[in-house]
């Protein structure tokens, strides 16, 4: 399976998340933001980072980028997306996901490691997640605090996709919520950094099962 | 070229002699320009030339030295091909006058200094020294300058891994910021900012360049702090982490493709020494044309664009022939690149702006021929006795005071602030006794640790030295890791001052002996003068940067207890060392008595037992006695992972004495219980003291029949002990 990750000017996790890729058994496809094509891509990862310096709002100018538009297209076909931190805020000011990301209610900027529950396993990024599980993956933003109009309605939907375990919310978001999907399911986003979390001398492996969940759907 | 105005080499830094040795060198009148060029590179910040005589004494040979001082960086040597670059700088003055932008630019310049090596740069520690923290001034500098540390390296994709923060009131006026970054690359890929021929273009790389920083190496990191220097504000440079994120890409991607003969960064005194050094380095002269540098105000004088301290800049040398694919890289990645000059034979600087020549000098003469000063010293007076420290007060409230005091307390309200996963190689970051970072491409790691004790340095400069480096490199050692090289940051007063002078080379003398006992050339540095507000100087405080080698990553040893059921042994001897403890400024408030004696034959025994150990994966934690002694070794390492401990101090001494000492080449051990006959007899061989202490278990620590504290208050005292002197509790 190949799994694109683009690289936005400012995006720091590319490399990351290529690895992860790589150590997960996929092969990373390194993806630019200039061109408008994805290479033929099975997947695509939005990484975590400060897209063109994130100054004007996080992901508000990534998400007018050549490769977005292939973005949308290949979500709106159904291709699976997973939006990471950075990611994330771009997927949701890009309106392939509901919410938006605000300035941490602690004011600060926020690194540790958090225990995040699955919500739904009804995505391509969370299919072999036993449902309510709990993964432990670090968080580590500045501007993580989800908000959207409903978070019952969003739940009720089942597009709350992952929640940070009580006492675990870092940033103040809205009913716990750390990542949310799209109605179909093909695209995710959340605050946590699964590619941090892949390799257990350097922590915990949280972040595994959910490249597993897109790795397995490839194969049915 | 423009006259000068009388008098003028004063207000920038020169003092009368120097104006006259400019004259000697030029054989006439400086330009302003000129004026201006010779007054940064012949600042103490960037000519070193009241430290340089000293420094001569450290050794910086080694087998695994590819790049000693006198580079932008050290580079060692790791095996498996792959080479480690690494710096240690200070950004003290900047930090006090705007400490967000002085703490963040600080990390953009070491960042640069370790990319001039054509290394990525992978991640950052901070030595970081401020007054009290429940003073307002204070608070606000501490905010400052962890937020403005944040934010760039977050920005910039670098993340921070370790490092300390200490309070002292002798800090207040003058806070350190001392910044240290680590990179890898392959070991035959030594880029150098060396020009090799006659007819290379020097291509100008980065932000635009603009009136900040304007002066920053001479009127602020050359001269001492006086009442109102709020003004000196506009010296200070502004940051922008995403530039640099683009440059350094950029960078890296034109190094990796094999395009550059050579990369410079621009730090102290921009254009001015960057073209200077790599020029001089080479033997050679630049032809530069100032008028192809992108200007933010193009109202800016030649002096001005010669000098800025414009942030994320950096200049590449290359080969004529491939200097378009070069822009092309740099056109992709949205970096400005400029063609500013080129280099020539013989070895003149000229400089031409708006049609005219506005300098013309003697490459060598800004870089290499500043003066140097064997200044006048005073040799540091032996201390005193150590008097009056209490040991009958209670020992479970001794704990709670030293797990409680902001300089031993936990330092997570600081590094919950820094990114420590980017970079996929964080094996053990901030919290532990020295970071641990997986070495790209291998199965090795390399182990890293700052450390520097100004209290004890203010009593013995020669032994506060020594102890830095010995508990550095102890600090790598607990890891498993073989310490191999030292990078210093030596933050003093005025060398102008003959007992700073002193002092200061009594230090370097105590490093280098450490240094030589421990097997670790020093491969570069950073001395930073003029640390004092208002006459007011701080302790002097040489850091020292330790980087160890593990050959294989799996075997890096934590410092927390793991789990329960282990053995706790302690390694070393407990003498009752008390001058310069944090027990007896807690209890007196007075600084007094010889720093704890240190053996350094019996320190150098210590790490290689600590390195077999870890080898032969015989140890499940190894945590270094230093700051508040034992008792603080036991908070950390038992609030690690919550797990308990049960210890029986030795007969003999004093409990609070044992507890509370600092002797030196010591070491906490856990280890499961059928490990204790090996441990034993490697120690034995090894000539290391080794006594087994107690074992892990529980959600208690208890010292038998001294004190029993639950982990839960511990815990409580050690984390909010930081957050509420901040007066933000959580």
């Amino acid at each position: 399976m190949r799994i694109g990750v683009v690289t936005f000017p400012g995006s720091c996790d590319d490399r990351d998340a290529r690895a992860a890729v790589a150590s997960m058994g996929a092969e990373p496809v390194a993806l630019w933001h200039g061109d408008g094509d994805l290479r033929g891509v099975d997947a695509v990862v939005l990484p975590g980072g400060f897209s063109y310096g994130d100054y004007l709002r996080c992901g508000a100018i990534a998400r007018f980028s050549p490769v977005m538009g292939a973005v949308a297209a290949f979500a709106g076909d159904g291709g699976p997306v997973l939006g990471i931190c950075n990611g994330f805020q771009v997927l949701c000011e890009a309106g392939l996901l509901p919410g938006a990301l605000l300035r941490n209610a602690g004011l600060r900027f926020v690194c540790r490691e958090v225990d995040v529950v699955v919500e739904s396993t009804a995505s391509a990024w969370t299919s072999a997640c036993a449902p309510g599980a709990t993964l432990t993956i670090p968080v580590k933003h500045g501007e993580g605090r989800y908000v959207c109009d409903d978070p019952d309605v969003l739940a009720a939907a089942g597009q709350v996709a992952f929640r940070y375990a009580t006492g675990h919310n870092p940033n103040g978001s809205l009913a716990d919520i750390a990542g949310v999907r799209n109605p179909a399911g093909n695209v995710v986003g959340l605050m946590p950094h699964p590619e941090h979390a892949v390799d257990p001398l350097l922590g915990p492996t949280g972040g595994r099962i959910m490249f597993e969940s897109v790795l397995a759907a490839a194969r049915v | 070229m423009s006259s000068v105005v009388e008098g003028l080499h004063r207000q920038l830094g020169l003092t009368d002699d120097e104006l006259e040795r400019i004259l000697g060198v030029l054989g006439r009148e400086p330009s302003r320009a000129e004026l201006a060029m010779y007054s940064l590179m012949w600042s103490e910040h960037c000519s070193y030339k009241s430290s340089k005589l000293h420094l001569r004494r450290l050794p910086s040979q080694g087998e695994r030295v590819l790049q000693g001082p006198g580079e932008n960086a050290g580079v060692v040597d790791l095996g498996d091909g792959v080479a480690a670059v690494f710096k240690i700088e200070s950004h003290n003055h900047p930090s006090f006058v705007e400490p967000f932008q002085g703490a963040a630019t600080g990390v953009g310049g070491i960042i640069r200094d370790i990319l001039a090596m054509g290394a990525r740069p992978a991640a950052s520690l901070n030595s970081l020294r401020f007054g009290d923290p429940a003073e307002p001034l204070q608070r606000r500098l501490v905010e400052g300058v962890v937020a403005g540390i944040g934010h760039y390296g977050n920005c910039v994709g670098v993340a921070t891994v370790g490092g300390e923060v200490v309070f002292d009131p002798c800090y207040a006026g003058n806070p350190l910021v001392n910044a240290l970054t680590v990179g890898f690359m392959p070991a035959d890929r030594l880029v150098t900012g060396r020009a090799e021929r006659p007819g290379d273009l020097a291509v100008l790389m980065g932000a635009k360049t603009g009136r900040d920083g304007i002066g920053g190496a001479s009127v602020l990191a050359s001269a001492s702090f006086e009442e109102g220097d709020g003004a000196k504000r506009p010296n200070v440079q502004v940051g922008d982490p995403f530039q640099e994120k683009l440059l350094i890409e950029a960078c890296l991607e034109l190094v990796e493709r094999g395009l550059l003969r050579g990369l410079q960064d621009l730090g102290a005194a921009g254009i001015s020494c960057a073209v200077a050094e790599v020029a001089a380095r080479a033997g050679m002269g630049m032809e530069v044309d100032l008028d192809a540098v992108p200007l933010r105000e193009p109202s800016m004088e030649a002096w001005e664009v010669l000098v800025s301290e414009s942030q994320e800049r950096m200049l590449a040398l290359v080969d004529p022939a491939r200097v378009a694919d070069v822009l092309e890289v740099c056109r992709r990645w949205g970096v400005l690149a400029e063609v500013l000059g080129t280099m020539t034979e013989g070895g003149l600087l000229s400089i031409r702006f708006r049609g005219e020549v506005v300098a013309e000098v003697p490459a060598a003469s800004l870089a290499d021929d500043g003066p140097v000063y064997d200044r006048p010293l005073v040799r540091p007076v032996a201390p005193g006795p150590v008097t009056g420290v209490p040991l009958g007060a209670d020992p479970a409230e001794a704990v709670l005071a030293l797990a409680g005091d902001p300089t031993c307390a936990s330092k997570r309200w600081v590094w919950e602030q820094y990114d420590r996963f980017v970079g996929h190689a964080t094996v053990a970051g901030p919290g532990c006794d020295a970071a641990v970072l997986r070495v790209p491409g291998t199965g090795r790691a390399v182990a890293l640790a700052t450390d520097g004790n100004g209290r004890f340095a203010a009593l013995d400069p020669a032994a506060g030295a020594a102890l830095a480096v010995a508990e550095a490199a102890r600090n790598v050692a607990c890891t498993g890791a073989r310490p191999i090289a030292v990078t210093n940051c030596l933050n003093f007063a005025s060398p102008e001052r003959p007992e700073v002078m002193g002092s200061f080379a009594a230090a370097v003398d105590g490093m280098a002996e450490a240094c030589r006992a421990l097997g670790l050339p020093v491969t570069g540095g950073n001395v930073s003068f003029y640390n004092e507000s208002s006459g007011r100087p701080i302790h002097p405080t040489p850091i020292v940067g330790v980087l160890g080698l593990l050959d294989d990553a799996t075997t890096a040893v934590g410092s927390g207890f793991p789990g329960p059921a282990l053995d706790i042994w302690l390694l070393g001897e407990t003498h009752t060392d008390l001058g310069g403890s944090v027990w007896q400024r807690l209890t007196t408030g007075r600084l007094e008595g010889p720093p704890p004696p240190l053996d350094l034959a019996a320190e150098a025994r210590l790490h290689h037992l600590l390195a077999d150990l870890a080898a032969r994966r015989l140890v499940a934690a190894a945590h270094d006695l230093s700051d508040g002694g034992l008792a603080v070794a036991l908070v950390e390492a038992t609030l690690a992972a919550g797990v308990g401990a049960t210890v029986t101090l030795p007969p003999g001494q004093a409990p609070l004495a044992a507890l509370v000492s600092e002797s030196p080449s010591r070491a906490l051990l856990a280890l499961p219980p059928e490990a204790a006959g090996e441990l034993e007899a490697l120690a034995t061989t090894a000539d290391v003291p080794a006594a087994r202490v107690g074992a892990t278990g529980g959600d208690r620590l208890v010292v038998v029949g001294v004190l029993d504290l639950p982990l839960s208050r511990l815990r409580d005292t050690y984390e909010s002990a930081l957050p509420r002197a901040l007066g933000d509790p959580a």
